[in-house]
């Protein structure tokens, strides 16, 4: 597929006027229904609530700080790319800045959990995740809760860190929810990102990895379940810029019910200067029901030849019944056997799935999502 | 004893805009200790069969009756229908990736038992069931099928034969695509699983050479959607001389 224009000269800006509003035919919006955005979009979604961030206080060598729009360290893992961004970098009055401090390990996972303003009122937030050098630490962060948010988040994985993070978007019913997620990847440094999207009635995630330097390495993993209305949509871009970096993509969605609406967009860049990448992305959706529809478009857009290796794969299916129908005739019971089709289809993204306690979250979940149907 | 009786079965097969009669009034009845052959050429309605009595929704049942010990399987659900005591050996093994093996036999076995094995006893019979028929003990971790040979298939599911352990089996064309060993294996597999003269098999086939392994006790001549012609492990014999043109008209060999 030929892309509109490159999406390494995509345009960028801290300011909200900067960008127009969006009217629904632009490539970075033809995807979202703008109707349901509650006016996120278009300057009418003033702040009525607060971005509540509780961070697990006390975890050695991590470091929580809530600081003023003026901290000079915000902004250092990227700058908004559209307008929604801008409107929550615009917007929010403070921000959460979480520090592992260098050559720390701290033990455990460091919990952000942040809450929605609530029904009817919209909140702007900010959070950094810092993993200074040589740290090695895994966070999750945990959205849940009411309302309409916008918010920026980057994750800064200094030289030779590793970062595990683990974003959960488990909101309410009714919650709306566009996220822009920007990290930074230092040299020989490793982030893997394991996003996952159950709950709210539109959810927006828009990722940007760039590497500051060469030999980092980004592992980029989703999964997401919708259901009957719910509009999932994940926006990635990798930016090769930089010689000898690594990514890997792999997004898994089902969806079930009328209405139930994913996109998924991945886009990979190799410039011209970043010899030696290797890239491999790849999405898969599997429709549990009809009435129910996922979009996926890979974009891999090469600027040099020599590279590793690059590759891009998409694919939708739908649930199989012959599947179903060997796995009952064998005495299995109908909603055990979706159970066991589905979570197979999830598997080897559950297997990467270092935190034992997110793990078993996750299976719980996508077993109460085939509950509700009465599948 | 339990019995396993097929009375006047009807099926059609729906297509896009009509529907199509196979099967025009079938009737068999199987006893615990019996192994009946069914053979006939392609496209009499062998699988139909097999299809049919497991309840796959493609298939559906215009009239007729399906009794296992005098209860209606033909209004069971198809999971019902298996823990009621029916096993269908597929031709076409279905792949399930992302679920294992082992998890797939356990989840099958939780089913069929009505409660879960005890593990140690269970990592044990899986182990020896394997060993019996040269699985190698690999193919416990990998995905239910995917990516196996046509005989590493149906090894599997002879394996799950054995370990299910239902009254009865049916055997799609278990032969088909098996080389000789695998052959022998599959076919030992089989006579191991009626050993004890308490289980009943219907074994569907195209051709005689898994008759050579196992030694049907009647034999059922399959042409146009119903059984033609009944007899004993002779009819074999005489079908593998003669062919199948007496039933159909055409010339069609039951040889290998």
């Amino acid at each position: 597929m030929i892309p509109q224009s490159s999406r390494g000269e995509r345009f960028t800006s801290y300011e909200v006027d900067a960008f127009e509003v969006p009217g629904g035919r632009e490539e970075d919006w033809r995807f979202t229904p703008l109707k349901r955005l509650r006016g996120l979009h278009d300057g009418s979604a003033t702040a009525t609530g607060s971005f509540a961030v509780a961070v697990d206080s006390g975890v050695e060598g991590v470091t929580v700080e809530t600081v003023g729009r003026e901290d000079e360290r915000l902004g250092a893992a990227g700058v908004p790319a559209d307008r929604v961004a801008a409107q929550a970098w615009s917007s929010f009055t403070e921000a959460t800045v979480v520090t592992v401090a260098a050559d720390t390990r701290p033990e455990g996972p460091v919990h952000v959990t942040v809450t929605g303003p609530g029904q009817g009122t919209t909140a702007y937030g900010h959070v950094q995740v810092r993993a200074e050098r040589f740290a090695d630490a895994v966070v999750v962060l945990d959205y849940r809760g009411a309302g309409t948010v916008a918010d920026n988040v980057e994750f800064v994985v200094g030289e030779s860190a590793r970062l595990s993070v683990v974003t959960v978007h488990d909101w309410d019913d009714d919650a709306v929810h566009v996220g822009a997620q920007h990290s930074a990847v230092g040299r020989d440094a490793t982030l893997r990102h394991l996003s996952v999207t159950l709950g709210g009635d539109l959810v927006r995630v828009s990722s940007t990895v760039n590497y500051r330097e060469r030999g980092g390495d980004a592992e980029l993993l989703g999964l997401y379940f919708a259901d009957a209305g719910q509009h999932l949509e994940h926006r990635l871009l990798v930016d090769h810029s930089v010689p000898n970096c690594r990514s890997n993509v792999l997004y898994k969605g089902a969806l079930q019910g009328e209405g139930a609406h994913t996109v998924w967009i991945g886009d990979v860049l190799i410039q011209a200067a970043a010899e030696g990448t290797e890239t491999f992305e790849l999405n898969r959706n599997l429709i549990l029901t009809d009435g129910a529809r996922a979009d996926s478009v890979p974009n891999l857009e090469i600027e040099t030849g020599e590279i590793e290796g690059a590759g891009h794969a998409s694919a939708t299916g739908r649930f199989d019944d012959e599947q179903l129908f060997y796995l009952q005739a064998r005495g299995i019971p109908e909603d055990v056997a979706r159970r066991l089709v589905v979570r197979g289809f999830f598997g080897e993204i559950l297997q990467k799935i270092t935190v034992p306690e997110v793990r078993e979250r996750l299976e719980a979940a996508i077993d109460a999502e085939l509950a509700a149907v009465g599948a | 004893m339990a019995t396993l009786e097929i009375k006047d079965l009807h099926v059609s097969v729906r297509t896009d805009d009509a529907a199509k009669e196979i099967l025009r009034g079938v009737n068999l009845t199987v006893n615990s200790g019996e192994t009946h052959a069914i053979m006939g050429p392609n496209g009499s309605g062998k699988s139909t069969l097999a299809y049919a009595i497991a309840g796959h929704p493609k298939y559906e049942v215009t009239s007729g009756s399906v009794l296992l010990d005098g209860e209606e399987l033909l209004e069971l659900e198809v999971d019902e229908r298996a823990r009621a005591g029916l096993f269908l050996a597929m031709q076409y093994p279905v792949e399930v990736p992302g679920v294992s093996m082992s998890n797939f036999l356990r989840t099958a076995a939780t089913a069929a038992r009505g409660e879960a094995p005890q593990v140690r006893h269970w990592v044990k019979e899986v182990k020896q069931a394997m060993a019996d028929l040269d699985i190698d003990p690999s193919f416990a971790e990998r995905s239910v099928n995917e990516n196996f040979s046509g005989g590493e298939k149906k090894r599997h599911e002879i394996l799950q034969l054995d370990l299910l352990k239902p009254k009865f089996a049916v055997l799609d064309e278990t032969d088909s695509g098996l080389d000789v060993d695998a052959l022998r294996v599959v076919s030992e597999g089989v006579n191991r699983y009626t050993a004890n003269k308490d289980k009943g098999v219907l074994l569907i086939t195209h051709y005689t050479r898994i008759l050579k392994h196992i030694t049907p006790d009647f034999v059922h001549v399959f042409a146009g959607g119903r059984v033609v012609e009944s007899g004993g492990a002779e009819l074999a014999t005489q079908l593998e001389e003669e062919g199948y043109v007496r039933f159909t008209g055409a010339k069609e060999s039951a040889a290998v």
